[in-house]
């Protein structure tokens, strides 16, 4: 671990707030991804900037975080999946958005780039290309009796675009590959050169259903960056809304993976509890997702007396509710037949790929942002990291369970000691460089902000959980039917939005 | 579960009302529902998530809630565009998924008609001039209404599809 002591060293004076980030030689680079690969450090993030990639490391054992900077020599870096496969989509978005090379990279395909744009390396040196569409070869599954199922972009229920490339025995799923990559916007083109107000709105639509937890991360990167201090309301009033966007997505998941199951009972009664928790939030903050409401600085607004009050009732009625349907699940031997022991999920795969929230927790992996990197308000709060072992889809619906009521619990807490005072604070704009790491319902989001010496946005990167999700899911189907699919889909529910880009 | 069943028999259903009248009839006589085939009581419909950043999506979800019940207007999702008269149509369109959309609409038989849902469906919104996005639905196929908001709300969502049902009754 030589080279990530070097690179803790190096990075302290370094313009990252508050973690550190050095630049790095080509051995130091290949040293961390030998350290990556031995499983003594967990990739937290790798993305592209000007003529540089920066990876984000993480030492769990100690919870140190630092970011090593590698100044691409010929516009090309030494791959790190080629040593740590996890690494592999990253550094092929690195590819497709900035035309920096990963030298040896297992994986030559293009990820985020389906040869559309008009353009290639759009947030690079960019070249004007022909929007006709590229070919993209599957990886090959052969043998007698195999066949392909193509599922996708459009898919069959109201969700978001991708495709997936079954291989199939008969029933049996040999090998899963998604394709993403259908919803790119260009988020990062956007963000670079934009006002930190615009940004940050912007950061709040990566993935819609993680808006507050995007909202915050970014936010706090800014804060970071530009040495602010917010107010004590304000980290109070973020948590309040961070456990609500966990709640309602943690409630509507749970009814979700039943229904895929076949069970609509559940569907039904946790999609009411979700829509009293968006009317609350509407109630209380103004928009029934939240979005807009965390703001660099502190929240949007104050939560009126009105507001407290509408969430407490909330809570009761959840607690008077949610022990039913929790029976209802345990109770139900046909449902569990379809959850239980589908979709295993390999403790070392997780650990390998660093997957956090529900995915990461449900096989084993403990991590869990608000305690691992704590940041305010949860430094002060107690609550339970919720953590099974099995793996499996069951497991995975468990930990969203006591999640719900951790979640309780935490914004009962938050109301009973709500601090008076403002709830925001002016950032002055000028220059710096920040880094965030929040837990959403999904996982850990890294978010990675450089300003201008005007204030503007230089460069903001956004990481999504899913990125260490996604590979895993197809990992967890094979071996089990087709027909089951759904089910282990929705028990990782991967945002697609949200590694888009 | 029979306590839960029995339950939903005993309470009063959560089911609102359906949104005010004269909200559904403004946006009814900005169609043009003469030149439409009559489509009877019902309407199938197929989401199409061109970009978004799902936040539609979920609240696309929530019309089928007890709340809601999308189903009661004899309004449904449906699985396939081959049997959708109405293709609701989120994001900003990026331009990976133009051809998956032009597609998806060349699939869904005629009478049809298209619903930009949200503000990035209508003119990109926040996604308006990257390079990645085509500017919003009308870029693709031709839209029918437009349901702004970001996201719409489920009552939003609600008032524009019935407008729908009344203009292909007219």
């Amino acid at each position: 671990m030589q080279a990530f002591a070097l690179l803790l060293e190096n990075g302290r004076a370094g313009p990252c707030r508050p973690f550190p980030r050095a630049e790095v030689s080509a051995e130091q680079w290949t040293a961390l991804a030998g350290h990556l690969a031995a499983g003594e450090l967990v990739l937290m993030g790798l993305w592209g900037d000007a003529g540089v990639v920066h990876m984000a490391l993480l030492d769990e054992a100690s919870g140190r975080l630092a970011v090593a900077t590698y100044v691409c020599v010929g516009g090309a870096f030494p791959s790190v999946a080629h040593y740590h496969p996890p690494a592999a989509r990253l550094e092929r978005t690195v590819r497709d958005l900035f035309g920096l090379v990963p030298e040896g990279a297992p994986d030559p395909r293009p990820w985020l780039d389906h040869g559309r744009w008009g353009v290639r390396h759009p947030l690079g040196v960019n070249l004007p290309a022909e929007p006709e569409g590229d070919a993209y070869s599957f990886l090959a599954a052969e043998g007698e009796g195999l066949h392909q199922i193509p599922v996708g972009p459009v898919h069959a229920g109201i969700i978001e675009p991708g495709h997936f490339r079954f291989s199939c025995y008969g029933e049996t799923v040999v090998r899963l590959e998604a394709r993403l990559g259908y919803v790119h916007k260009g988020i990062e083109g956007l963000m670079a050169g934009a006002e930190v107000a615009q940004a940050a709105r912007l950061a709040g639509r990566q993935s819609g259903d993680s808006t507050v937890a995007y909202a915050l991360a970014f936010s706090r990167a800014v804060e970071a960056a530009r040495g602010v201090a917010v107010p004590a309301r304000a980290h109070a009033l973020r948590g309040v809304m961070a456990e609500l966007e966990r709640l309602a997505n943690h409630l509507g998941d749970i009814g979700a993976i039943c229904n895929d199951a076949a069970f609509a009972l559940m569907l039904a009664h946790c999609g009411v509890l979700r829509e009293k928790v968006l009317r609350v939030s509407a109630r209380a903050f103004g928009h029934r997702l939240m979005m807009d409401g965390v703001i660099p600085g502190g929240v949007a607004g104050d939560l009126a007396r009105e507001g407290i009050s509408a969430i407490r009732v909330l809570v009761s009625e959840v607690r008077t509710a949610f022990p039913a349907l929790v029976e209802l699940y345990d109770n139900t031997a046909s449902l569990q037949d379809r959850t239980v022991g589908t979709g295993f999920t390999r403790p070392d795969y997780v650990r390998q790929f660093g997957a956090g929230g529900f995915v990461g927790r449900a096989s084993g992996r403990p991590f869990d942002a608000r305690r691992a990197l704590a940041y305010p308000p949860y430094d002060r709060l107690p609550f339970e990291v919720v953590v099974r072992t099995e793996g499996d889809v069951n497991a995975r619906i468990w930990v969203r369970i006591r999640e719900v009521e951790q979640s309780l619990g935490l914004v009962v807490r938050l109301l009973d000691t709500l601090p008076e005072g403002p709830v925001a604070v002016e950032v002055p704009p000028g220059p710096g460089e920040g880094l965030a790491v929040v837990e959403g319902f999904r996982g850990d989001v890294l978010a990675f902000v450089a300003l201008e010496t005007d204030g503007r946005v230089k460069r903001a990167h956004l990481r999504d959980p899913s990125w260490f999700q996604w590979p895993l899911l197809e990992t967890a189907i094979e071996g089990n039917i087709v027909a089951d699919f759904p089910l282990c889909n929705k028990s990782f529910n991967c945002s697609y939005s949200g590694v888009d880009l | 579960m029979r306590k839960l069943l029995l339950q939903g028999l005993l309470k009063a259903p959560l089911t609102e009302a359906a949104p005010e009248d004269a909200a559904v009839e403004k946006l009814a006589a900005e169609l043009n529902g003469a030149a439409r085939a009559r489509l009877g009581r019902s309407l199938s419909i197929r989401e199409v998530d061109a970009g978004s950043c799902n936040g539609c999506e979920l609240e696309i979800h929530a019309l089928g809630n007890a709340f809601y019940d999308l189903e009661r207007f004899g309004l449904h999702v449906v699985a396939s565009p081959r049997h959708a008269d109405v293709l609701l149509v989120t994001g900003p369109v990026a331009k990976n998924m133009a051809e998956a959309l032009k597609r998806t609409y060349d699939a869904t038989p005629a009478p049809k008609w298209v619903v930009a849902a949200g503000d990035c469906a209508i003119n990109g919104g926040l996604f308006a001039g990257s390079y990645a996005s085509d500017g919003g639905v009308e870029a693709i196929v031709p839209v029918d209404l437009r349901i702004p908001g970001c996201p719409p709300t489920p009552v939003a969502l609600l008032t524009g599809l019935l407008a729908l049902l009344r203009a292909g009754k007219g």
